[in-house]
């Protein structure tokens, strides 16, 4: 071979390396690419607050069970609604209590993730307020009532007769910010 | 010897390698390359395939009998990933190896010694693979798509995964910018892009497509790695991440992978039809063209694997049309392989059997593609055997029977010997049978509900199960025939001529003797 030739194969072999190292960080990139794209699409926008908005129609002659629900995973706290299912009319705003207890000696720091059924509600739930927003510290034996208030907007699909809103508890590690969806 | 064009010094160099295992440690010959790659997916095959044959003897009858579940998942998981990383793939650049040289008339790969290493590296990975099976907790066995959150809750065998995942990803980036550089920039003198032989273009195609994913592939079970280790929580809702994102990230690279492992065999295809049609390739240029649209497309379909994930009915819209726009090229390709044999003068010998039964069911994989794309139809057979089905047409009776077509056809080049062709025909015809009677019946399975990766199933489902399992055992069996007939060839085959087929048209047949000679083509060949 050439030397000239060599030379052109290692300058082709240097671009492609450097593709390569393009493309493994291109993979990273797409990390926050999707959530700006979630973002700005508003899918899978669980952890913000809703704005209220003010002229909201309340459908009186519809009802809605809103069943409520709570798990924890890997953190020993007690964490139950005071209710375990509230009736509404959709376009009601409500308000419903959960309460978390730390039974252990130690200050746990932890956050809750929302779950709904069906998979749908999240486009007919806004909630203003809600325990998940923030991370939540208990100290030893503490106790807390926590409130969700939100509104299930009247357009949810009328073959819907009942919903489950459920929570789940994660521990964070000390110093750990609170999760975001972005 | 018929070497005229410039083999003058062909064999003055055969002694100047070291003998014995060294010789094969140590060289960056590209066709001793290409032999180890070649054996090394036989014997990948031959381990992926065992574990098929287990995941069949289990599901011969209703009930647990062989394998316990946990041990079950970790067989459809390794088949998996042996198949597709460790038989397919390797071995399809042992054909590159081989040939890519010889038919744009270079006198090596680009880069000797890179290539050497790239070989090398896949050993130690699947090994990694292997033994995965015998550390606490058994092998990965969350599924060769490894999706969180099982993949980063499994044990050590997930790690071991993990890090075969690295290498293997590693060794084809390597052997993809050896490819890419040796197809640019060694062509012999008057070999323009638009002259070379199909089955380079293919390749120059997949490689890029290869440079393209594979490292977001290595990004993503980087990120699974630090998941379960260091902390960060990409992929773990408890900390803020989403199990969606990998499914994302790793089909990214999944499905331009289905195109990694099916351009080659075009390639291969697109060379053994006019050998046996004895009239060149109809559509020279179309199919450069349909190609290159399968790659970019491929890239804009991830999104296909996961419509039950919770996606938009835009996004579905989106990636359905998209997907069955994939069709046209690939519809494209057939009819000029169809318009290639029409009327031309065919012979049916082995590779020519190979590649026809490859036309065949390699449709019958492709209409059942175009089913799953149908969002509704989707949603119904998501994760079924229909789902099977469907890409084992494309990959064993496409991607595989491409293999065969290529090892026939340039077996008698690589070792000088013919093999023997009623056994080549016996295989074919038993392959043909066994394959068929494996895997069609999964389409019933699969639309009837049977899910995919369960030990156990319904009553309703034992027959054709049988069938099924029934059909595989003769499968594995015929395969072991190809053995016999490679290794028949190699000791005591008859002697072949320089130009096997007569149809023939590239410069290892034209331009070399038989066998080829450990060096080839140091003076470029003079092409007309």
């Amino acid at each position: 071979m050439a030397n000239s030739k060599v030379q052109d194969n290692i300058t082709m072999m240097k671009k492609l390396l450097i593709f390569t190292v393009v493309m493994f960080a291109f993979g990273y990139a797409l990390v926050p690419l999707y959530e700006k794209f979630c973002e700005v699409t508003g899918i899978n926008n669980l952890l913000q607050p809703d704005i209220l908005v003010e002229d909201n129609w309340v459908d009186t002659e519809r009802w809605v069970t809103v069943e409520l629900d709570a798990n924890t995973t890997g953190l020993p706290w007690q964490f139950k609604p005071l209710q375990s299912s509230v009736r509404i009319n959709p376009g009601e705003p409500v308000s419903v209590m959960y309460e978390i207890t730390n039974n252990t000696d130690r200050e746990i720091n932890g956050q809750a993730i929302p779950s709904y059924s069906p998979r749908f509600l999240d486009k007919h739930l806004k909630k203003f307020e809600c325990f998940c927003f923030t991370k939540q510290v208990l100290k030893p034996k503490e106790v807390r009532q926590m409130p969700v208030q939100f509104v299930i907007e009247p357009n949810l699909p009328t073959d819907i007769h009942t919903v489950t809103i459920s929570y789940t508890f994660f521990e964070l590690p000390d110093g750990a910010k609170a999760i975001r969806d972005n | 010897m018929a070497a005229v064009h410039g083999d003058a010094h062909g064999h003055g160099h055969d002694d100047h390698h070291p003998s014995g295992i060294m010789r094969w440690i140590t060289t960056t010959n590209h066709k001793d390359i290409g032999t180890m790659y070649l054996w090394f997916s036989l014997a990948m095959f031959f381990v992926g395939g065992t574990l098929a044959m287990g995941i069949r003897a289990e599901l011969y009858q209703p009930g647990i009998q062989i394998l316990e579940p946990e041990l079950f998942n970790q067989f459809t998981t390794l088949h998996g990933l042996i198949m597709v990383f460790g038989a397919i793939m390797p071995a399809f650049v042992g054909f590159a190896n081989w040939q890519i040289p010889m038919m744009i008339g270079a006198p090596d790969m680009a880069f000797a010694r890179m290539n050497n290493w790239s070989f090398w590296l896949l050993p130690v990975a699947a090994s990694l693979l292997v033994v995965s099976f015998f550390v606490p907790g058994g092998a990965a066995a969350g599924g060769w798509t490894f999706y969180p959150p099982l993949s980063t809750q499994g044990g050590l065998g997930v790690d071991l995964m993990i890090f075969a995942v690295h290498i293997l990803g590693a060794s084809s980036i390597m052997g993809s910018i050896n490819i890419i550089t040796t197809i640019l920039n060694m062509r012999a003198p008057g070999m323009t892009l638009m002259k070379m032989p199909m089955f380079v273009w293919t390749w120059l195609i997949t490689a890029y497509l290869l440079v393209l994913v594979m490292p977001v592939l290595a990004g993503t079970v980087t990120m699974l790695l630090t998941d379960r280790h260091f902390g960060t929580s990409f992929f773990n809702a408890a900390g803020g991440g989403d199990p969606v994102l990998f499914q994302h990230i790793f089909w990214f690279f999944g499905h331009p992978e289905v195109y990694i492992m099916i351009l080659p065999s075009f390639g291969i295809v697109s060379e053994v039809i006019p050998t046996f049609s004895r009239k060149p390739l109809f559509g020279y240029s179309s199919m450069v063209y349909a190609t290159a649209s399968i790659a970019i497309l491929s890239c804009f379909v991830w999104a296909h694997h996961m419509f039950t994930s919770g996606m938009p009915v835009v996004g579905q819209l989106f990636f359905m049309y998209a997907t069955m726009l994939i069709a046209v090229p690939t519809g494209v390709k057939v009819f000029n392989w169809t318009a290639t044999m029409w009327r031309g003068s065919m012979s049916f010998e082995t590779p020519m059997l190979f590649s026809v039964g490859f036309i065949f069911l390699f449709v019958i994989g492709g209409f059942s593609g175009v089913i799953c794309a149908i969002v509704p139809i989707d949603i119904q057979v998501q994760d079924t055997y229909y789902v099977i089905a469907h890409f084992h047409y494309v990959l064993v009776s496409g991607s595989l029977f491409a293999l065969f077509a290529g090892a026939y056809y340039w077996l008698p080049k690589w070792t000088g010997r013919m093999y023997n062709e009623t056994l080549g025909k016996w295989h074919f015809w038993l392959s043909m049978f066994f394959f068929n009677l494996t895997f069609f019946v999964q389409h019933f399975l699969g639309l009837a509900g049977m899910p995919r990766r369960i030990p156990d199933y319904a009553l309703q489902f034992a027959d054709f199960n049988m069938v099924s399992s029934l059909g595989a055992f003769g499968f594995g069996m015929t395969q072991v025939l190809f053995v016999y007939i490679v290794i028949n060839c190699i000791r005591s085959g008859e002697k072949a001529p320089q130009k096997v087929w007569d149809g023939a048209t590239t410069l290892e047949w034209t331009h070399l003797p038989t066998p080829a000679p450990y060096h080839s083509f140091e003076k470029p060949p003079v092409l007309k």
